[in-house]
């Protein structure tokens, strides 16, 4: 019986300070060009959280307007204001960046953020009242250090400084004298990411409606690493987040496949489940401090706002089958091989149609696909193309290819098979994920039946490969049968029971 | 393509357009010598 997708979250931290002193496109133009007129722009080019949260496709995200609506507003969104725009959404928040900042230093376990006395005391009682914070969370804030202490930290000792509003509030410290992977900028980043993390797993318990002790499996798919100088990479991102959201009855694991990793994760989930190996499983991730600012020179340029602001972060709650929630088809999965090539036809052969002809599926049978979410809004301005709509075309260019419509069709197949892109260009948050969420409303109220979700990555970033990645997987609507309801045992032992009446009427029937 | 013959090529690939590898193999075939070829993200 297929596993089913019980709920998920999509939080966004809106980080603005960390645009200038994190993201890589600043800190790399900073050690080339440290006077950069760039760097003197960014600070007045950033947002507001009012701004952040008033802005359409972060309502979006968060669950406030359905992608087909947000189709509706015209772009560019960056000048809009969105009436109604909450901070609270069905699926998470957009959480500003003081009360994150007391998040990460009570994801912290090793004393390595510090944050300033004044600082804490001032946003304490605004993170305290935000209602996914529990009680355990809350007992984990320190009153806090002096501002001398910290800057000590960072002038003196390495530490990664934490601003808010252009002001030193707090640090990251290093976690060792000489190790690099436990340096301050390691540290921070990790710890970004962890918090992040957190956040999305406290709102993926709630939306599921599940209760924290559920959860027996973590799988967190970011793009970070964490581990020391002798295993880099050795984890486990996913059992730090479970511990700090309280899933004490879990364990879990990295995944990694750079922004493929989330589809990855979400079909080893699913796989988990149906298997028995678990009942609930949740594949998690945070956000990446490095994406931060990546296409700001283009937006200053364009004399738009630096709108990669935020920290994105998404939770999926994999359960047995409940009759209810969309299912995971794992009979129809896509995936690009070794030996499928790098062009972009063979790809997306390779990701839609070796998973449709399973089934023996046309690509017109599937509903709705999401693939790379990413809002054009970022990514136009920046000269990177609309993502969602190139990936739309070369679908629906394989579709009339096949014969399955012709090529007039492609604008019509773009507005009904797919969608405007609205998650920010966070990496692996964007890939396919972000429509599962309303992908589970539309399946369950009848506008959508098949949903393909696809990941795609760029291995060749990390220089071991020249091969592309990706995976897809189909949501489907419930078949409407339970675990419960296929192994009751009452009722098998009363087939049996008749079973054996008739074989044994059968015998003495044929004896006389 | 007899533009690109007996000429050096470095190949800047975009991972959400033409991919390095793609456009090498386009370029080999028109006589050019690929002496660099990456593919990069910008998503």
């Amino acid at each position: 019986m297929n596993s089913v997708i019980k709920g998920t979250s999509y939080v966004l931290v809106h980080t603005p300070d960390m645009v200038l002193h994190n993201g890589t496109t600043q800190t790399t133009e900073r050690i080339v060009n440290p006077e950069s007129e760039y760097l003197k722009e960014v600070p007045k080019h950033l947002r507001s959280f009012e701004d952040a949260v008033n802005y359409y496709p972060n309502q979006t995200y968060i669950g406030n307007l359905h992608p087909d609506e947000l189709r509706e507003v015209e772009l560019p969104w960056y000048n809009k204001t969105m009436d109604g725009a909450k901070r609270y959404g069905k699926f998470g928040e957009i959480m500003p960046q003081e009360e994150f900042l007391l998040l990460v230093q009570a994801s912290d376990m090793f004393e390595v953020v510090r944050l300033e006395k004044g600082f804490v005391e001032s946003h304490k009682e605004a993170f305290m009242a935000n209602p996914i914070i529990s009680e355990d969370i809350n007992a984990r804030i320190h009153e806090g250090v002096e501002l001398s202490e910290i800057e000590n930290f960072v002038n003196n000792e390495d530490a990664e400084g934490l601003y808010h509003d252009g002001k030193l509030v707090g640090c990251v410290k290093r976690a060792h004298d000489i190790d690099s992977n436990l340096s301050a900028h390691v540290m921070h980043e990790n710890l970004m990411s962890k918090a992040s993390s957190v956040l999305a797993l406290l709102y993926a318990v709630k939306n599921a409606g599940i209760r924290k002790e559920d959860v027996d499996y973590v799988v967190d798919c970011a793009e970070e690493a964490c581990g020391d100088m002798n295993q880099r990479g050795g984890g486990n991102f996913a059992k730090a987040a479970a511990e700090v959201a309280g899933l004490v009855n879990a364990t879990g694991s990295d995944l990694r496949g750079f922004c493929a990793a989330p589809t990855h994760a979400v079909i080893e989930a699913a796989a988990l489940v149906k298997s028995g190996a678990y009942k609930t499983v949740i594949v998690t991730s945070g956000g990446c401090t490095a994406k931060l600012g990546m296409n700001g020179k283009d937006h200053l340029k364009k004399e738009i706002p630096i709108l990669e602001d935020c920290l994105g972060g998404f939770a999926v709650v994999i359960t047995e089958n409940d009759g209810v929630s969309p299912e995971v088809n794992l009979d129809l999965l896509g995936r690009h091989s070794v030996g499928t090539g790098s062009a972009p036809q063979a790809v997306m052969t390779g990701l839609v149609i070796s998973g449709l002809e399973k089934g023996g599926l046309k690509i017109l049978d599937v509903d709705k696909y999401s693939p790379e979410m990413q809002n054009p809004d970022i990514t136009v301005p920046a000269g990177a193309g609309d993502v969602p709509l190139a990936n739309y075309k070369m679908i629906g260019a394989l579709a009339a290819k096949r014969g399955e419509m012709t090529p007039k069709d492609l604008n019509d197949f773009v507005k009904n098979h797919g969608m405007i892109g609205w998650a920010p260009t966070q990496g692996h948050i964007p890939s396919g994920v972000p429509y599962i969420g309303f992908g589970i409303e539309d399946i369950k109220a009848g506008k959508v039946n098949k949903a393909m979700i696809i990941g795609k990555g760029s291995l060749f970033l990390g220089r071991m490969t020249n091969l592309f990645d990706g995976v897809s997987f189909i949501m489907q609507p419930n078949s409407g049968e339970t675990e419960g309801g296929s192994f009751d045992k009452a009722e098998v032992k009363q087939l049996i029971a008749e079973a054996l009446k008739d074989f044994a009427q059968n015998m003495l029937d044929k004896a006389e | 393509m007899a533009i690109l013959e007996g000429k050096k090529a470095i190949i800047i690939g975009d991972r959400d357009g033409i991919p390095g590898p793609a456009i090498a193999e386009c370029v080999n075939t028109a006589g050019a010598d690929v002496v660099f070829s990456s593919t990069e993200c910008f998503v």
